[in-house]
């Protein structure tokens, strides 16, 4: 295993490797590459922490806890909440601040606040050829130049190994609550929660688990000021009284468990079988939940990310066919990441804009992600 | 400021070009004469002008692609064109280059409420796709000052912003697809109405690019239901330093307002003469707007206002009803135009972190001193973004100059605390010859990769961005 101590030494391993390497940071998101195993871990501390400046500047192996610890002190947070992999992949090792930015890791709050591309404000990295890089800074508002830092970020690796993050954190939250109502089939689901995402009432999260423990569940979060939070409750299920009677969950413990439990897709924990995560336009996702022929479903962003469970090695992408959106495997065998490809296949021209910047950034394909 | 000299092979072909064109576009389409192409010499960075070879103005993705073909098969520069409010110079042509215009791609194509999107051709206006879902009770989140002309093409090349993006982030926040035309014609299409790339993030580095990697002629925004209510509070003080104290302060104690606006005093006068806004005479003043309903938004006032007063006021003033919430905002955003009433200015955009602000204020005021040049602060101060309006005589011999280098060193202070050169309008010619100071050669090589694969032969706008020297053996 390479682990690099720092910026030079990772720079100088890159250019001295003369084939394929497999870069992680904690290891915990899986699939990975084959090739000389190279972790960041060794590039890990909090370089900067602005509360004022809502800016969090860290290295590439920070542990994500280490980051929630430190910005939990000054009451604050990364609002898009990262999934944590490990109890679905059944992964250990402490997942790193690179690795969310690398694979673009978000959670139920993506919808309302964006995904972790949309927190980042600069980062470095160090390409195929071992050059270091910087891009964007460490202020909200930035234009100067080309955009590289969402370009490589969500890239898994493949353009160059990440050294440092800067991101834009935001002020938790007083108080959080939960609206739940039970039965509703998926199509009323996804409108329901689609409604409720249209209202003023700053929803943050959006979930139905249609095979809940007694019986589909659809479930929305409020966050903010406790007066506010009771507020919008309220009004909100006044709005929505034509699906039913929701019920208020108001113990703020059981509601962040629940939605942790949303981010980690919990209900999938120690099943066997692949699971596919397919990004959609939510008013498309009851149909292609259909005739997807899953052993087990997930919606979250009100509609607009579908968890599924599906039998090892079926390919579902053939089943749902055409629409509007991209389906990525998530856990499978590595035979079936293999055979089906992680990532959905692209249209030719995007394709060959792809295969140019890899080949740009990484001319010796050394960056096997 | 320099521009490349144009190729005079190109210029000779002009009646070859212009005919190429016509035949795809038809007479309507495409522009020549030049007492008609003078009108698309400059964009709203007006200090420099040049009358393109023509202009094309395309009606549909395929006449776009059209046009970009017959460019690239005879070499020739093409440089996109929104409604022209840049204040960068993104849109100056040079005299061997095409315009295209997408001014006349203003349609709707699709407004769905349950998926919150709007499907937009991009030379509509930003102000109008916001009109367009208005009665739906939805808006289009980023708000640049000019939103009443300018174009989403724009938006998306400059990666727009506007008051607003403290809680609701700029253009590349809002974008998720493209149909975007490659300098060879080819037609790509990049996200659609779901959230996310599947594969390397295109959007993300097409957002901003100021119309270097391709044209895009049609886009998916995300559009969001309008709040309950929004209302805004005045706050004067009598110093720099505790108005960015009290910003740091809010901001810390965990209320995000929707937006935080700073002025000066020579601002506060200008706009206060103009627009009666009823601003306080006084060394800096805020405007903080929280959103929600009536309940709510006492709520967030009550934290704000005793941070507020911990700081030692000379005035706050929450506004009492919607018309005097207009007459606050009315203030603000009619500031650039305020100024421009009492002087010639030059308008920088800036970015630094919240916390150097009273430095960097302090540092503006010696520069100013040092110049001899007056300086009238306006900025969105919850995200660092500045706007320095530097005055002065665009009469006088040597003044505009004058004004362009003490820009540049205000420039070079942000760059120094930790910011950036531009915000939110872009490098364009006007800081590309200052990317230096805030980039590695390296760091530019990079960026100069990317366009070297959307487009190997550097026909689309390509003095731009990036110092002359520094992209000439790419450019033709």
């Amino acid at each position: 295993m390479i682990r690099p101590g720092s910026e030079a030494e990772l720079a100088e391993a890159l250019r001295d490797a003369t084939g394929p390497l497999s870069v992680r940071g904690g290891g915990t998101r899986g699939p990975l590459p084959d090739g000389t195993p190279l972790s960041t871990a060794a590039l890990s501390g909090i370089t900067l922490h602005d509360p004022a400046a809502l800016t969090l500047v860290a290295q590439a192996g920070t542990p994500v806890e280490e980051i929630d610890a430190a910005l939990a002190k000054a009451n604050q947070r990364l609002a898009f909440e990262p999934m944590d992999h490990r109890a679905l992949l059944g992964t250990t090792g402490a997942p790193t601040i690179g690795g969310v930015v690398a694979a673009n890791v978000s959670g139920p709050r993506r919808m309302q606040v964006g995904a972790a591309r949309d927190h980042l404000l600069g980062l470095r990295f160090v390409d195929g050829e071992g050059t270091v890089v910087k891009n964007g800074g460490r202020v909200m508002k930035n234009v100067t130049g080309y955009d590289l830092a969402r370009l490589v970020a969500g890239s898994r690796g493949a353009l160059g190994v990440i050294t440092e993050v800067a991101l834009k954190v935001l002020p938790g939250t007083e108080t959080a609550a939960s609206l739940v109502i039970r039965g509703l089939d998926d199509a009323t689901a996804v409108r329901a929660m689609s409604e409720a995402l249209g209202t003023p009432f700053e929803v943050s999260g959006a979930a139905h688990d249609p095979q809940a423990q007694g019986g589909a569940r659809t479930v929305l979060r409020i966050e903010g000021f406790a007066p506010s939070v009771e507020y919008r409750c309220r009004a909100l299920a006044e709005r929505l009284a034509s699906h039913g009677a929701w019920e208020v969950e108001a113990d703020r413990e059981a509601v962040r468990a629940d939605w942790r439990g949303i981010r980690d897709v919990a209900p999938f924990h120690g099943t066997a079988g692949d699971v596919w995560r397919v990004s959609v336009r939510p008013s498309q996702a009851a149909d292609l939940v259909a005739r997807a022929g899953a052993e087990q479903v997930l919606y979250d962003w009100g509609g607009g990310l579908i968890w599924l469970r599906c039998a090892e090695g079926d390919d579902l992408r053939e089943r749902l066919g055409r629409y509007d959106g991209h389906a990525t495997l998530v856990r499978a065998a590595p035979e079936t990441h293999a055979k089906l490809h992680t990532l959905q296949p692209e249209p030719l021209a995007v394709q060959a804009l792809t295969r140019g910047l890899r080949e740009t950034f990484d001319p010796r394909g050394i960056l096997a992600a | 400021m320099q521009m490349p000299s144009p190729d005079a092979r190109i210029m000779a072909r002009k009646a070859q070009v212009v005919q190429r064109l016509t035949e795809a576009l038809g007479e309507r389409g495409v522009i020549h004469d030049p007492s008609e192409t003078r009108a698309y010499e400059c964009d709203a960075l007006t200090a420099y002008r040049c009358p393109p070879l023509c202009v094309v103005l395309p009606s549909t993705t395929e006449e776009v692609s059209a046009a970009l073909r017959i460019c690239h098969e005879e070499n020739v520069p093409v440089v996109p064109r929104g409604s022209g409010t840049s204040l960068a110079g993104g849109a100056l042509p040079t005299a061997d280059s095409v315009i295209l215009g997408v001014s006349r791609m203003n349609r709707v194509l699709e407004t769905d409420t349950m998926d919150r999107i709007i499907r937009v051709q991009t030379g509509r206006t930003n102000l109008s796709v916001t009109g367009a879902v208005e009665e739906l009770g939805f808006f289009y989140a980023p708000d640049p000052s000019s939103q009443l002309a300018c174009a989403i093409a724009g938006n998306i090349a400059m990666n727009s912003g506007g008051a607003h993006c403290l809680k609701y982030g700029v253009t590349t926040n809002n974008l998720l697809g493209v149909t975007m035309v490659q300098m060879d014609g080819t037609v790509v299409e990049i996200g659609g109405a779901h959230m996310d790339a599947g594969g390397l993030d295109l959007l993300g580095v097409i957002c901003g690019s100021e119309g270097q990697l391709g044209v895009v002629t049609e886009a998916t925004l995300r559009i969001l239901p309008k709040p309950e209510g929004a209302l805004p509070v005045l706050m004067g003080y009598d110093s720099a330093e505790a108005a960015g104290a009290c910003v740091a302060d809010i901001i810390k104690a965990g209320v995000l307002p929707v937006a935080i606006e700073y002025m000066d005093r020579p601002c506060i006068r200008a706009c206060e003469a103009f627009a009666k806004a009823g601003y306080p005479d006084c060394e800096a003043l805020l405007i903080v707007e929280v959103e929600g309903s009536a309940d709510e938004i006492n709520h967030q006032l009550e934290t704000i206002l005793k941070i507020a007063r911990d700081h030692d006021p000379v005035e706050i003033r929450a506004a009492q009803d919607g018309d005097e919430a207009a007459r606050i905002w009315l203030g603000r955003k009619s500031a650039f135009g305020a100024m421009g009433q009492i002087n010639d200015y030059m308008c920088l955009d800036g970015t630094i972190p919240v916390s150097a602000l009273p430095e960097v204020l302090k540092r503006i005021g010696e520069l100013s001193d040092q110049y001899g040049l007056g300086v009238a602060n306006v900025f969105h101060a919850g995200d660092g973004n500045m706007h320095p309006l530097i005055l002065f005589d665009a009469n006088k011999e040597g003044d505009l100059e004058k004004c362009e280098e003490m820009g540049a060193d205000i420039l070079r202070l942000c760059v120094e605390v930790g910011g950036c050169l531009t915000g939110e309008h872009g490098v364009g010619v006007e800081k590309r010859d200052l990317m230096t100071v805030q980039f590695e050669p390296e760091d530019l090589e990079a960026q100069m990769k990317v366009k070297d694969v959307f487009d190997p032969k550097w026909l689309l706008n390509p003095a731009k961005v990036f110092p002359l020297a520094a992209s000439e053996g790419r450019r033709a």
